[in-house]
Protein backbone atom coordinates (compact mmCIF):
# COMPACT_ATOMS: atom_id res chain seq x y z
CA UNK A 1 0.00 0.00 0.00
CA UNK A 2 2.55 2.41 0.58
CA UNK A 3 5.05 1.49 -1.91
CA UNK A 4 2.20 1.98 -4.36
CA UNK A 5 1.17 5.41 -2.82
CA UNK A 6 4.98 6.42 -2.85
CA UNK A 7 5.01 5.57 -6.51
CA UNK A 8 1.52 7.49 -7.16
CA UNK A 9 3.24 10.91 -5.91
CA UNK A 10 6.09 10.01 -8.39
CA UNK A 11 3.83 9.64 -11.06
CA UNK A 12 1.97 12.75 -9.85
CA UNK A 13 4.64 14.66 -9.83
CA UNK A 14 5.68 14.11 -13.11
CA UNK A 15 2.60 14.26 -14.31
CA UNK A 16 2.55 18.07 -13.00
CA UNK A 17 5.73 19.29 -14.17
CA UNK A 18 5.06 17.24 -17.58
CA UNK A 19 2.31 19.33 -17.47
CA UNK A 20 3.98 22.59 -16.40
CA UNK A 21 6.57 22.28 -19.57
CA UNK A 22 4.53 21.05 -22.33
CA UNK A 23 2.28 24.13 -22.92
CA UNK A 24 4.96 26.82 -22.19
CA UNK A 25 6.93 26.31 -25.29
CA UNK A 26 4.01 26.95 -28.19
CA UNK A 27 2.80 29.55 -25.56
CA UNK A 28 5.80 31.69 -25.13
CA UNK A 29 6.32 31.81 -29.16
CA UNK A 30 2.67 33.37 -29.41
CA UNK A 31 3.57 35.71 -27.25
CA UNK A 32 7.03 36.44 -28.74
CA UNK A 33 5.61 36.85 -32.14
CA UNK A 34 3.13 38.85 -30.99
CA UNK A 35 5.39 41.23 -29.23
CA UNK A 36 8.26 41.71 -31.63
CA UNK A 37 6.01 42.85 -34.61
CA UNK A 38 6.11 46.15 -32.81
CA UNK A 39 9.13 46.43 -30.18
CA UNK A 40 12.72 46.48 -31.46
CA UNK A 41 15.35 45.24 -28.80
CA UNK A 42 19.06 46.50 -28.96
CA UNK A 43 21.68 45.99 -26.90
CA UNK A 44 24.07 48.87 -26.56
CA UNK A 45 27.28 49.54 -24.73
CA UNK A 46 26.40 51.95 -21.53
CA UNK A 47 28.71 54.88 -22.89
CA UNK A 48 26.22 54.88 -25.85
CA UNK A 49 23.13 55.18 -23.31
CA UNK A 50 22.38 59.09 -24.13
CA UNK A 51 22.92 59.00 -27.93
CA UNK A 52 21.09 55.92 -28.21
CA UNK A 53 18.37 56.87 -26.33
CA UNK A 54 17.72 59.76 -28.45
CA UNK A 55 18.32 57.52 -31.78
CA UNK A 56 15.85 55.28 -30.42
CA UNK A 57 13.29 57.88 -30.37
CA UNK A 58 13.99 59.60 -33.77
CA UNK A 59 13.47 56.25 -34.98
CA UNK A 60 10.41 55.52 -33.29
CA UNK A 61 8.80 59.00 -34.69
CA UNK A 62 9.96 57.85 -38.15
CA UNK A 63 9.19 53.61 -37.97
CA UNK A 64 6.59 53.53 -35.46
CA UNK A 65 8.62 51.10 -33.93
CA UNK A 66 9.15 50.77 -30.47
CA UNK A 67 12.79 50.22 -29.27
CA UNK A 68 13.84 49.29 -26.25
CA UNK A 69 17.60 49.06 -25.11
CA UNK A 70 19.79 47.14 -22.76
CA UNK A 71 22.71 49.31 -22.07
CA UNK A 72 25.73 47.39 -19.98
CA UNK A 73 29.17 46.87 -20.03
CA UNK A 74 29.72 45.72 -23.73
CA UNK A 75 31.54 42.50 -22.50
CA UNK A 76 28.30 42.16 -20.08
CA UNK A 77 26.30 42.37 -23.35
CA UNK A 78 28.59 40.09 -25.28
CA UNK A 79 28.49 37.08 -22.56
CA UNK A 80 24.25 37.46 -22.66
CA UNK A 81 24.31 37.50 -26.10
CA UNK A 82 26.48 34.41 -26.33
CA UNK A 83 24.01 32.81 -23.82
CA UNK A 84 21.29 33.33 -26.36
CA UNK A 85 19.65 36.70 -24.66
CA UNK A 86 17.25 37.74 -27.47
CA UNK A 87 18.13 41.05 -29.41
CA UNK A 88 17.43 42.15 -32.44
CA UNK A 89 20.99 44.48 -32.57
CA UNK A 90 24.08 44.89 -30.87
CA UNK A 91 26.14 47.57 -30.93
CA UNK A 92 29.35 47.76 -28.69
CA UNK A 93 32.31 49.55 -28.12
CA UNK A 94 34.74 47.83 -28.86
CA UNK A 95 35.70 45.61 -31.50
CA UNK A 96 36.58 42.63 -29.40
CA UNK A 97 33.48 42.23 -27.68
CA UNK A 98 31.98 42.34 -31.11
CA UNK A 99 34.42 39.76 -32.34
CA UNK A 100 33.43 37.38 -29.80
CA UNK A 101 29.88 37.96 -30.54
CA UNK A 102 30.80 36.81 -34.25
CA UNK A 103 32.75 33.99 -32.91
CA UNK A 104 30.15 32.65 -30.31
CA UNK A 105 27.88 32.59 -33.82
CA UNK A 106 25.22 34.97 -32.88
CA UNK A 107 26.18 38.01 -35.54
CA UNK A 108 26.96 36.52 -39.19
CA UNK A 109 30.58 37.82 -39.84
CA UNK A 110 30.92 40.70 -41.90
CA UNK A 111 27.75 41.90 -41.15
CA UNK A 112 29.31 44.22 -38.57
CA UNK A 113 30.11 48.15 -39.23
CA UNK A 114 32.06 50.86 -37.48
CA UNK A 115 29.60 53.98 -37.28
CA UNK A 116 30.86 56.31 -34.33
CA UNK A 117 34.41 56.24 -32.91
CA UNK A 118 35.38 57.97 -29.67
CA UNK A 119 38.04 59.30 -27.82
CA UNK A 120 38.76 59.50 -24.13
CA UNK A 121 39.14 62.63 -21.48
CA UNK A 122 40.34 62.91 -18.52
CA UNK A 123 37.88 64.24 -15.82
CA UNK A 124 37.70 65.68 -12.51
CA UNK A 125 35.08 67.40 -10.24
CA UNK A 126 34.00 70.89 -11.08
CA UNK A 127 35.95 72.44 -7.68
CA UNK A 128 39.20 70.19 -8.54
CA UNK A 129 39.75 68.98 -5.03
CA UNK A 130 42.46 66.64 -6.50
CA UNK A 131 44.32 69.93 -7.95
CA UNK A 132 44.09 68.18 -11.73
CA UNK A 133 46.33 70.29 -14.16
CA UNK A 134 47.90 68.27 -16.49
CA UNK A 135 48.21 65.12 -16.83
CA UNK A 136 51.50 64.62 -15.15
CA UNK A 137 48.77 65.08 -11.66
CA UNK A 138 47.04 62.04 -12.17
CA UNK A 139 50.36 60.16 -10.63
CA UNK A 140 50.37 63.02 -7.61
CA UNK A 141 50.72 60.69 -4.45
CA UNK A 142 46.78 61.48 -2.54
CA UNK A 143 44.97 61.76 -5.74
CA UNK A 144 41.54 59.28 -6.36
CA UNK A 145 41.86 58.38 -9.48
CA UNK A 146 38.65 55.85 -10.63
CA UNK A 147 38.82 53.98 -13.70
CA UNK A 148 36.79 51.44 -15.04
CA UNK A 149 37.37 48.11 -15.06
CA UNK A 150 39.60 46.26 -17.65
CA UNK A 151 36.68 43.75 -18.08
CA UNK A 152 34.74 46.71 -20.24
CA UNK A 153 36.22 48.39 -23.23
CA UNK A 154 36.17 51.58 -21.77
CA UNK A 155 38.75 50.10 -19.01
CA UNK A 156 40.89 48.35 -21.47
CA UNK A 157 41.68 52.01 -23.72
CA UNK A 158 42.55 53.13 -20.10
CA UNK A 159 45.08 51.01 -19.62
CA UNK A 160 46.13 51.24 -23.28
CA UNK A 161 46.82 55.05 -22.78
CA UNK A 162 48.32 55.40 -19.18
CA UNK A 163 50.98 52.63 -20.92
CA UNK A 164 51.37 55.09 -23.44
CA UNK A 165 51.75 57.86 -20.87
CA UNK A 166 54.26 55.66 -18.93
CA UNK A 167 56.51 55.01 -21.78
CA UNK A 168 57.01 58.63 -22.67
CA UNK A 169 59.88 59.61 -20.60
CA UNK A 170 58.56 63.19 -19.76
CA UNK A 171 56.14 61.56 -17.57
CA UNK A 172 58.76 60.03 -15.69
CA UNK A 173 59.90 56.22 -14.89
CA UNK A 174 57.35 55.72 -12.33
CA UNK A 175 54.76 57.19 -13.61
CA UNK A 176 53.04 53.67 -13.89
CA UNK A 177 53.34 52.80 -10.36
CA UNK A 178 52.12 56.12 -8.70
CA UNK A 179 49.31 56.41 -10.99
CA UNK A 180 48.53 52.33 -10.19
CA UNK A 181 48.98 53.66 -6.45
CA UNK A 182 46.34 56.14 -6.60
CA UNK A 183 43.57 53.93 -8.38
CA UNK A 184 40.59 53.74 -5.98
CA UNK A 185 38.28 51.58 -7.71
CA UNK A 186 37.76 49.43 -10.72
CA UNK A 187 34.07 50.42 -11.76
CA UNK A 188 31.43 48.07 -13.60
CA UNK A 189 31.05 50.26 -16.35
CA UNK A 190 32.26 53.87 -17.62
CA UNK A 191 29.43 55.75 -16.63
CA UNK A 192 30.16 54.60 -12.97
CA UNK A 193 33.28 56.50 -12.88
CA UNK A 194 31.43 59.20 -14.59
CA UNK A 195 28.66 59.48 -11.36
CA UNK A 196 31.38 58.52 -8.43
CA UNK A 197 33.48 61.43 -10.51
CA UNK A 198 31.02 64.26 -10.39
CA UNK A 199 29.44 63.28 -6.80
CA UNK A 200 33.35 64.35 -5.73
CA UNK A 201 33.83 60.90 -4.17
CA UNK A 202 37.10 60.53 -7.08
CA UNK A 203 39.73 63.18 -7.94
CA UNK A 204 39.36 62.09 -11.39
CA UNK A 205 38.65 59.35 -13.56
CA UNK A 206 39.32 58.33 -17.40
CA UNK A 207 35.94 58.16 -19.38
CA UNK A 208 35.02 58.89 -23.48
CA UNK A 209 34.41 62.30 -24.43
CA UNK A 210 30.59 61.42 -25.11
CA UNK A 211 30.02 60.81 -21.41
CA UNK A 212 30.32 64.95 -21.06
CA UNK A 213 26.63 65.01 -21.29
CA UNK A 214 24.43 68.06 -20.61
CA UNK A 215 23.51 66.37 -17.62
CA UNK A 216 27.12 66.20 -15.78
CA UNK A 217 29.06 68.97 -17.45
CA UNK A 218 28.59 71.35 -14.84
CA UNK A 219 30.02 69.06 -12.50
CA UNK A 220 33.22 68.01 -14.28
CA UNK A 221 35.74 69.40 -15.30
CA UNK A 222 38.00 68.11 -18.14
CA UNK A 223 41.47 67.67 -19.32
CA UNK A 224 41.90 66.40 -22.96
CA UNK A 225 44.36 63.58 -23.85
CA UNK A 226 46.72 64.26 -26.82
CA UNK A 227 46.52 62.05 -30.18
CA UNK A 228 49.65 60.45 -28.98
CA UNK A 229 48.80 58.91 -25.64
CA UNK A 230 44.78 59.05 -26.72
CA UNK A 231 43.30 55.88 -28.02
CA UNK A 232 40.50 55.59 -30.86
CA UNK A 233 37.75 53.70 -29.78
CA UNK A 234 35.93 51.95 -32.50
CA UNK A 235 32.09 51.45 -32.42
CA UNK A 236 31.02 48.61 -34.49
CA UNK A 237 27.11 47.58 -35.01
CA UNK A 238 25.35 44.83 -36.30
CA UNK A 239 22.44 43.29 -36.50
CA UNK A 240 21.68 39.33 -34.68
CA UNK A 241 21.49 36.55 -36.66
CA UNK A 242 18.07 35.98 -35.87
CA UNK A 243 16.72 39.14 -34.80
CA UNK A 244 13.47 37.95 -33.10
CA UNK A 245 11.53 41.09 -34.72
CA UNK A 246 12.57 40.48 -38.07
CA UNK A 247 15.70 40.74 -40.07
CA UNK A 248 14.34 43.56 -41.68
CA UNK A 249 13.60 45.41 -38.75
CA UNK A 250 16.77 45.22 -37.83
CA UNK A 251 18.66 46.30 -40.45
CA UNK A 252 16.49 48.92 -41.07
CA UNK A 253 17.73 50.32 -37.63
CA UNK A 254 21.27 49.69 -38.12
CA UNK A 255 20.65 51.68 -41.42
CA UNK A 256 18.92 54.55 -39.28
CA UNK A 257 21.97 55.02 -37.04
CA UNK A 258 24.44 55.39 -40.02
CA UNK A 259 22.37 57.83 -41.61
CA UNK A 260 23.11 61.16 -42.10
CA UNK A 261 20.19 61.81 -39.16
CA UNK A 262 21.42 59.17 -36.75
CA UNK A 263 25.30 60.22 -37.33
CA UNK A 264 24.36 63.76 -36.06
CA UNK A 265 22.51 62.43 -33.60
CA UNK A 266 25.89 61.19 -32.01
CA UNK A 267 28.12 63.99 -33.09
CA UNK A 268 25.80 66.21 -30.85
CA UNK A 269 26.95 63.39 -28.08
CA UNK A 270 30.46 64.20 -28.95
CA UNK A 271 31.02 61.23 -30.87
CA UNK A 272 33.14 61.11 -33.80
CA UNK A 273 31.61 60.11 -37.30
CA UNK A 274 33.90 60.77 -39.98
CA UNK A 275 34.72 57.02 -40.45
CA UNK A 276 35.11 55.52 -43.49
CA UNK A 277 32.68 52.80 -44.12
CA UNK B 1 15.65 32.96 10.04
CA UNK B 2 14.83 35.11 13.00
CA UNK B 3 11.53 33.86 12.46
CA UNK B 4 12.39 30.31 13.04
CA UNK B 5 14.68 31.32 16.01
CA UNK B 6 11.07 32.84 17.49
CA UNK B 7 9.19 29.94 16.43
CA UNK B 8 11.17 27.66 19.13
CA UNK B 9 9.42 29.87 21.58
CA UNK B 10 7.09 26.85 22.50
CA UNK B 11 10.43 24.87 24.29
CA UNK B 12 11.27 21.63 23.48
CA UNK B 13 8.11 18.92 24.31
CA UNK B 14 5.89 21.55 22.28
CA UNK B 15 8.76 21.66 19.58
CA UNK B 16 8.77 17.62 19.66
CA UNK B 17 4.76 17.38 19.35
CA UNK B 18 4.96 19.54 16.59
CA UNK B 19 7.33 17.37 14.81
CA UNK B 20 6.15 14.13 15.22
CA UNK B 21 2.36 16.22 14.23
CA UNK B 22 3.69 17.35 11.23
CA UNK B 23 4.72 13.77 9.88
CA UNK B 24 2.11 12.21 10.73
CA UNK B 25 0.11 14.66 8.36
CA UNK B 26 2.50 14.19 5.39
CA UNK B 27 1.73 10.54 5.00
CA UNK B 28 -1.69 11.08 4.30
CA UNK B 29 -1.33 14.32 2.00
CA UNK B 30 0.13 12.99 -1.14
CA UNK B 31 -0.47 16.37 -2.71
CA UNK B 32 1.04 18.52 -0.14
CA UNK B 33 4.35 17.03 -1.48
CA UNK B 34 3.78 17.21 -5.37
CA UNK B 35 2.63 21.25 -4.80
CA UNK B 36 6.19 21.40 -3.13
CA UNK B 37 8.00 19.72 -6.04
CA UNK B 38 8.58 23.05 -8.19
CA UNK B 39 9.88 25.22 -5.93
CA UNK B 40 12.17 22.92 -3.98
CA UNK B 41 13.73 21.83 -7.56
CA UNK B 42 13.66 25.34 -8.80
CA UNK B 43 16.18 26.64 -5.90
CA UNK B 44 17.95 23.28 -5.75
CA UNK B 45 19.05 23.28 -9.90
CA UNK B 46 21.22 26.25 -10.00
CA UNK B 47 23.06 24.94 -6.90
CA UNK B 48 23.66 21.98 -8.53
CA UNK B 49 24.62 23.87 -12.01
CA UNK B 50 27.29 25.32 -9.72
CA UNK B 51 28.22 22.20 -8.23
CA UNK B 52 28.48 19.94 -11.43
CA UNK B 53 30.18 22.71 -13.47
CA UNK B 54 33.20 23.52 -10.90
CA UNK B 55 35.98 20.54 -10.01
CA UNK B 56 38.34 20.05 -7.35
CA UNK B 57 41.63 20.46 -9.78
CA UNK B 58 40.06 23.36 -11.02
CA UNK B 59 39.08 25.07 -7.66
CA UNK B 60 42.82 24.28 -5.86
CA UNK B 61 44.15 25.80 -9.21
CA UNK B 62 42.43 29.53 -9.05
CA UNK B 63 42.53 29.36 -5.17
CA UNK B 64 46.24 30.30 -5.81
CA UNK B 65 45.49 33.00 -7.99
CA UNK B 66 46.61 36.26 -6.08
CA UNK B 67 43.39 37.98 -6.69
CA UNK B 68 41.11 35.06 -5.63
CA UNK B 69 43.18 34.55 -3.00
CA UNK B 70 42.97 38.14 -1.47
CA UNK B 71 39.09 38.29 -2.24
CA UNK B 72 38.51 35.89 0.17
CA UNK B 73 40.78 36.80 2.55
CA UNK B 74 39.31 40.58 2.50
CA UNK B 75 35.82 38.75 2.80
CA UNK B 76 36.33 37.03 5.60
CA UNK B 77 38.07 39.64 7.70
CA UNK B 78 35.98 42.21 6.85
CA UNK B 79 32.82 39.99 7.32
CA UNK B 80 33.86 39.12 10.67
CA UNK B 81 34.57 42.55 11.59
CA UNK B 82 31.39 43.68 10.65
CA UNK B 83 30.20 40.65 13.09
CA UNK B 84 31.84 41.90 16.15
CA UNK B 85 30.70 44.93 16.02
CA UNK B 86 27.07 44.12 14.99
CA UNK B 87 27.59 42.36 18.54
CA UNK B 88 29.13 45.14 20.37
CA UNK B 89 26.66 47.77 18.72
CA UNK B 90 23.61 45.77 18.30
CA UNK B 91 22.73 43.78 21.93
CA UNK B 92 21.98 46.93 23.81
CA UNK B 93 19.30 48.11 21.22
CA UNK B 94 18.00 43.95 21.24
CA UNK B 95 18.26 44.39 25.56
CA UNK B 96 15.95 47.63 25.33
CA UNK B 97 13.62 46.29 22.50
CA UNK B 98 13.20 42.93 24.45
CA UNK B 99 12.75 44.65 27.82
CA UNK B 100 11.39 48.12 27.59
CA UNK B 101 8.27 49.59 26.37
CA UNK B 102 8.88 53.44 25.54
CA UNK B 103 7.85 55.80 22.80
CA UNK B 104 8.86 55.62 19.30
CA UNK B 105 9.70 51.84 19.98
CA UNK B 106 7.85 50.41 16.66
CA UNK B 107 9.69 52.84 14.94
CA UNK B 108 13.43 51.57 16.28
CA UNK B 109 12.06 48.37 15.36
CA UNK B 110 10.85 49.09 11.98
CA UNK B 111 14.30 51.15 11.27
CA UNK B 112 16.20 47.58 12.49
CA UNK B 113 14.34 45.87 10.23
CA UNK B 114 14.08 47.99 7.07
CA UNK B 115 18.10 46.96 5.66
CA UNK B 116 16.43 43.78 5.39
CA UNK B 117 13.68 44.35 3.02
CA UNK B 118 15.55 46.80 1.26
CA UNK B 119 17.72 46.65 -2.14
CA UNK B 120 21.09 46.69 -0.85
CA UNK B 121 21.85 49.40 -3.65
CA UNK B 122 19.45 51.57 -1.99
CA UNK B 123 21.86 50.94 1.26
CA UNK B 124 24.57 51.79 -0.99
CA UNK B 125 23.64 55.33 -2.28
CA UNK B 126 22.82 55.84 1.54
CA UNK B 127 25.40 55.42 2.61
CA UNK B 128 27.94 57.54 -0.47
CA UNK B 129 25.94 60.25 0.17
CA UNK B 130 25.48 60.22 3.72
CA UNK B 131 29.29 59.35 4.31
CA UNK B 132 31.18 60.03 1.40
CA UNK B 133 33.67 62.62 0.30
CA UNK B 134 30.74 65.38 -0.33
CA UNK B 135 27.90 63.69 1.42
CA UNK B 136 26.12 65.27 4.49
CA UNK B 137 28.07 64.15 7.37
CA UNK B 138 31.00 63.13 5.35
CA UNK B 139 31.74 66.49 4.05
CA UNK B 140 32.51 67.47 8.08
CA UNK B 141 34.64 64.04 8.62
CA UNK B 142 36.55 64.99 5.12
CA UNK B 143 37.71 68.21 6.65
CA UNK B 144 39.14 65.89 9.55
CA UNK B 145 41.47 64.73 7.16
CA UNK B 146 38.96 61.34 6.93
CA UNK B 147 38.04 59.64 4.29
CA UNK B 148 35.55 56.48 4.54
CA UNK B 149 34.49 55.89 0.31
CA UNK B 150 37.04 53.35 -1.10
CA UNK B 151 38.47 52.11 1.83
CA UNK B 152 37.91 48.83 4.31
CA UNK B 153 36.02 50.96 6.51
CA UNK B 154 33.38 51.31 3.95
CA UNK B 155 33.17 47.74 3.34
CA UNK B 156 32.86 47.10 6.84
CA UNK B 157 29.95 49.90 7.08
CA UNK B 158 28.42 48.42 4.00
CA UNK B 159 28.43 44.68 5.31
CA UNK B 160 26.78 46.52 8.99
CA UNK B 161 24.34 48.41 6.93
CA UNK B 162 22.13 44.95 5.37
CA UNK B 163 23.41 42.31 7.92
CA UNK B 164 22.96 43.63 11.73
CA UNK B 165 19.16 43.04 11.33
CA UNK B 166 20.11 39.92 11.27
CA UNK B 167 21.72 39.50 14.68
CA UNK B 168 19.23 41.89 16.05
CA UNK B 169 16.02 40.39 15.44
CA UNK B 170 17.46 37.20 16.75
CA UNK B 171 18.92 38.93 20.06
CA UNK B 172 15.54 39.73 20.88
CA UNK B 173 13.87 36.62 20.10
CA UNK B 174 16.45 35.07 22.46
CA UNK B 175 16.25 38.02 25.31
CA UNK B 176 11.95 37.91 25.26
CA UNK B 177 12.37 33.92 25.17
CA UNK B 178 13.86 34.23 28.92
CA UNK B 179 12.13 33.32 31.88
CA UNK B 180 11.48 36.34 33.35
CA UNK B 181 10.83 34.94 36.89
CA UNK B 182 15.09 34.10 36.85
CA UNK B 183 16.03 37.66 35.66
CA UNK B 184 14.19 39.06 38.75
CA UNK B 185 15.08 35.92 41.41
CA UNK B 186 18.77 37.34 40.42
CA UNK B 187 18.25 40.78 40.72
CA UNK B 188 16.57 39.92 44.39
CA UNK B 189 20.16 38.00 45.58
CA UNK B 190 21.95 41.40 44.65
CA UNK B 191 22.71 40.85 41.21
CA UNK B 192 23.13 44.22 39.35
CA UNK B 193 22.05 44.66 36.54
CA UNK B 194 24.77 44.36 34.76
CA UNK B 195 25.60 40.89 36.35
CA UNK B 196 21.89 39.65 35.54
CA UNK B 197 22.68 40.64 32.15
CA UNK B 198 26.29 38.82 32.04
CA UNK B 199 25.28 35.67 34.22
CA UNK B 200 21.60 35.27 33.55
CA UNK B 201 20.44 36.89 30.25
CA UNK B 202 23.40 35.98 28.03
CA UNK B 203 24.10 32.60 28.89
CA UNK B 204 20.43 31.77 28.76
CA UNK B 205 19.62 33.33 25.11
CA UNK B 206 23.29 31.92 23.60
CA UNK B 207 22.02 29.85 21.24
CA UNK B 208 20.09 32.76 19.58
CA UNK B 209 23.01 35.71 20.38
CA UNK B 210 25.26 32.62 18.06
CA UNK B 211 22.55 32.08 15.59
CA UNK B 212 21.88 35.64 14.65
CA UNK B 213 25.66 36.40 14.83
CA UNK B 214 26.55 33.56 12.64
CA UNK B 215 23.39 34.81 10.28
CA UNK B 216 24.78 38.42 10.39
CA UNK B 217 28.30 36.83 9.59
CA UNK B 218 27.06 34.67 6.39
CA UNK B 219 24.85 38.17 4.99
CA UNK B 220 28.09 40.46 5.22
CA UNK B 221 30.29 37.54 3.41
CA UNK B 222 27.61 37.70 1.08
CA UNK B 223 26.56 41.81 0.61
CA UNK B 224 27.25 43.25 -3.25
CA UNK B 225 25.30 46.05 -3.96
CA UNK B 226 26.16 48.48 -1.21
CA UNK B 227 29.46 47.64 -1.65
CA UNK B 228 30.32 48.07 -5.06
CA UNK B 229 28.66 51.53 -4.78
CA UNK B 230 29.90 52.79 -1.38
CA UNK B 231 33.93 50.87 -1.18
CA UNK B 232 33.98 50.33 -5.03
CA UNK B 233 36.18 47.24 -6.48
CA UNK B 234 39.81 47.92 -6.00
CA UNK B 235 41.24 44.04 -5.74
CA UNK B 236 43.20 43.62 -2.62
CA UNK B 237 41.50 46.54 -0.93
CA UNK B 238 37.91 46.41 -1.48
CA UNK B 239 37.00 43.61 -3.37
CA UNK B 240 35.18 41.28 -1.66
CA UNK B 241 34.25 37.39 -2.84
CA UNK B 242 30.74 38.40 -4.69
CA UNK B 243 32.56 41.36 -6.20
CA UNK B 244 35.02 38.88 -7.22
CA UNK B 245 32.25 37.00 -8.52
CA UNK B 246 30.59 39.66 -10.85
CA UNK B 247 33.83 40.93 -11.77
CA UNK B 248 35.34 37.43 -12.86
CA UNK B 249 31.81 36.55 -14.37
CA UNK B 250 32.57 38.91 -17.31
CA UNK B 251 36.08 37.81 -17.51
CA UNK B 252 37.00 34.85 -16.51
CA UNK B 253 34.63 32.56 -15.18
CA UNK B 254 36.68 30.04 -13.30
CA UNK B 255 37.18 32.30 -10.80
CA UNK B 256 33.69 33.48 -10.15
CA UNK B 257 33.22 29.71 -10.04
CA UNK B 258 35.29 28.78 -7.45
CA UNK B 259 34.51 31.94 -5.36
CA UNK B 260 30.43 30.65 -6.06
CA UNK B 261 31.40 27.39 -4.60
CA UNK B 262 33.12 28.36 -1.14
CA UNK B 263 29.90 30.86 -0.87
CA UNK B 264 28.31 28.11 -1.20
CA UNK B 265 29.69 26.42 1.12
CA UNK B 266 30.04 29.01 3.39
CA UNK B 267 25.97 29.31 3.55
CA UNK B 268 25.44 25.90 4.02
CA UNK B 269 27.57 25.44 6.65
CA UNK B 270 26.20 28.35 8.33
CA UNK B 271 22.60 27.10 8.15
CA UNK B 272 23.48 23.74 9.07
CA UNK B 273 25.61 25.43 12.28
CA UNK B 274 22.54 27.44 13.23
CA UNK B 275 20.20 24.57 12.90
CA UNK B 276 22.50 22.69 14.86
CA UNK B 277 22.24 25.80 17.81
CA UNK B 278 18.31 25.41 17.30
CA UNK B 279 18.41 21.91 18.62
CA UNK B 280 21.21 22.11 21.08
CA UNK B 281 18.57 24.62 22.85
CA UNK B 282 15.26 22.67 22.07
CA UNK B 283 16.92 19.95 23.26
CA UNK B 284 18.69 21.34 26.43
Amino acid sequence: MRVSARHCWLWLALLLLSGCVVPVGPARSNAATRQHETILTVFAAASLTEAFGEIGKQFQVTSGTEVRFNFAGSQQLARQLAQGAPADVFASASIKEMADVIKAGVIVPGSEQVFAQNRLVVIFPSDNPGNIASLQDLARPGVKLDLAAEQVPAGQYSQQVLAKMAADAEFGTDFKANVNRNIVSFEENVKVVVTKVSLGEADAGIVYRSDITAAVKHQLGTLDIPEQYNQLAAYPIAPTKQPPAGAELAQRFVDYVVSAEGQAILERYNFETDVQR
Amino acid sequence: MWQRLRLRTPGKHQAVRVETRHRARLRRSPWLLVLCIPLALFLLLPLCAILLRASFPLLLSTLQQHEVLQAVTLSLVTASITTALTIVLGTPIAQLLAKHTFRGRTLLETLIEAPMVLPPAVAGVGLLLAFGRRGIWGSYLDALGVSLAFTQAAVVMAQLFVAAPFYVKSAVGGFLEIDQELEQAAALDGASSWQVFRYVTVPLALPALLGGAIMTWARALGEFGATILFAGNLPGRTQTMPLAIYMGFELELNVALTLALILLACSFSVLAITKGLLKLDVGR
